[in-house]
């Protein structure tokens, strides 16, 4: 139900249309893509969103939702229970995650589980597998992933998370660049941010501010004038 | 309220009814989607005089456990009467009638809403009736699938509701509070549009055949208008931005906006 690369480019924006569930999207002719359904050779949508047609499908990108997991997805966690062998893991979705001591990157012994992560850890997983009845398996046994130290998270609608990293990395890119803060965006919607506390506060008026103008246009030119002038006052 | 005043006329001379209406003529209603900061969905109805509020939260893990669907999300819905919505004071907590209503409500809106798409959670509808003047239900309804929309839920479509009935031998539509009390029968709708599907149906009081022939087509009809104003709420929700964003103004401009 999920679109995870909102298109970005200029061309296609002019043609924003928003659709509310039931209206009738395509009469025949193309697949029924993420935030759609199809009954009676007809395509409608099911989310509200933004109508997207490609050459072979519709869909549609949901403007607002819960955050679905799938396999891969980078997020960030809160350690929210402790068992002998687990740690049961908060990711912003309708799921709780049990993370097993095998999917760590040490060597933790039977019931030692609390003697590495604590209860309100943050940390940085990604999600290993989502089976059919929705049971989520997270590891921390790749590049990059650790508990997170220091910093703050805040949370945006999941369902803006591909505005906020920007067409291959763009928004996010120039973010951290522009603030110097160290950023991680979870695919959950949590985003970690550590640096200079103006900084940090910088990073996250320009987040608020994507989310809020999320579907707008041109609006990389946007947040980068407003971290432009902020920079300037400071000087 | 109590008693039936003999002397009210509900329809005059002129065949209007107590506020002016035509007997096909619905109150005037308005729908704000988004309007709740911390839900996941909301939206806000007036109608006629009835002031209701929707909020809407999930798919989230569903308590208790034993409620759980291992294949599909549950629809749970909580209809309740703030105790200053009626004239004398509305006992507050749960009783018969509003346990009855969140249960219609929630079976309405299961049959719209993929449910197959979230096993093992719950979608929690919030339906809080600020003042009432009949039809609480049928903009409970509206209100909640609004809601629903303005979360994200993906879903086939917007349930549109209204209601029709029987007031001095004639058949109206939308009842108001007096009408209700006084009137003859009354039966609220639940409609999907897109599929012609009735999702809620009640009645009370008595109707013959060819009277709920013709109250279901004045209902059919009056929830296809409902349903455009549902379908404007959510696209207006987005559309419309404020001229100074939050952000960017002081404390002294959040006010105005």
């Amino acid at each position: 139900m999920r679109v995870r690369q909102m298109d970005t480019s200029d061309s296609k924006e002019s043609a924003r249309e928003i659709v509310v569930p039931g209206d009738l999207l395509a009469i025949t002719g193309k697949k029924a893509g993420p935030g759609t359904y199809s009954e009676g050779g007809k395509i409608y949508a099911a989310q509200m969103g933004i109508k997207q047609v490609r050459p072979d499908s519709i869909s549609v990108v949901p403007l607002s939702g819960q955050y679905m997991p799938i396999g891969g997805d980078l997020v960030i966690g809160k350690i929210i229970d402790i068992g002998p062998s687990n740690w049961l893991v908060d990711i912003n979705s309708p799921y709780p995650a049990p993370l097993h001591v095998n999917e760590v990157p040490w060597r933790v012994e039977f019931g030692e589980t609390s003697k590495f992560m604590q209860i309100g850890d943050i940390v940085l997983l990604k999600i290993a597998g989502v089976d059919e009845v929705k049971r989520i398996g997270v590891s921390m046994q790749d590049h990059g992933l650790r508990k997170l130290t220091g910093g703050m998270v805040i949370e945006v609608s999941p369902s803006k998370v591909p505005r906020v990293i920007g067409k291959n990395g763009s928004m996010i890119q120039m973010l951290k660049n522009m603030t110097g803060c160290r950023v991680y965006v979870g695919q959950n919607g949590r985003i970690w941010i550590d640096g200079d506390l103006d900084n940090i506060i910088k990073a996250i008026q320009a987040i608020k501010m994507i989310e809020d103008e999320a579907h707008s246009l041109g609006l990389t030119e946007k947040v980068k004038k407003f971290l432009e002038e902020g920079s300037r006052k400071e000087a | 309220m109590g008693g039936t005043p003999t002397d009210l006329k509900l329809i005059d001379e002129n065949g209007l009814r107590l506020d002016g209406r035509r007997p096909d003529e619905m109150r005037p209603l308005k729908i704000d989607a988004g309007v709740l900061k911390r839900a996941d969905g909301s939206a806000y109805v007036e109608w006629g005089l009835n002031k209701v509020m929707a909020a809407v939260y999930g798919p989230r893990e569903c308590h208790p456990r034993h409620l759980q669907n291992p294949e599909r999300a549950l629809v749970q819905c909580h209809y309740n009467m703030a105790s200053f919505s009626v004239d004398d004071r509305k006992r507050p907590g749960p009783d018969r009638r509003s346990h009855e209503i969140s249960k219609i409500i929630s079976e309405a809106l299961t049959h719209v809403v993929f449910t197959e798409y979230f096993p093992r959670t719950s979608i929690d509808v919030y339906i809080e009736v600020l003042q009432a003047n009949a039809g609480t239900r049928c903009a409970g309804l509206t209100a909640a699938s609004v809601a629903l929309a303005d979360a994200g839920v993906p879903m086939r479509d917007l349930v549109a509701s209204c209601a029709a009935g029987k007031v001095a031998d004639t058949i109206v539509l939308d009842l108001a509070k007096e009408e209700d009390n006084f009137g003859q029968a009354d039966m609220p709708m639940g409609y999907v549009p897109s599929t012609g599907d009735i999702v809620l149906l009640q009645m009370d009081g008595d109707l013959t055949q060819e009277e709920f022939d013709k109250a279901l087509k004045m209902n059919i009809e009056a929830c296809k208008k409902v349903h455009e104003l549902q379908r404007e709420a959510l696209r207006r929700r987005y559309s419309q931005r404020p001229e100074v964003p939050e952000y960017a103004a002081g404390p002294e401009a959040k006010g105005v906006a």
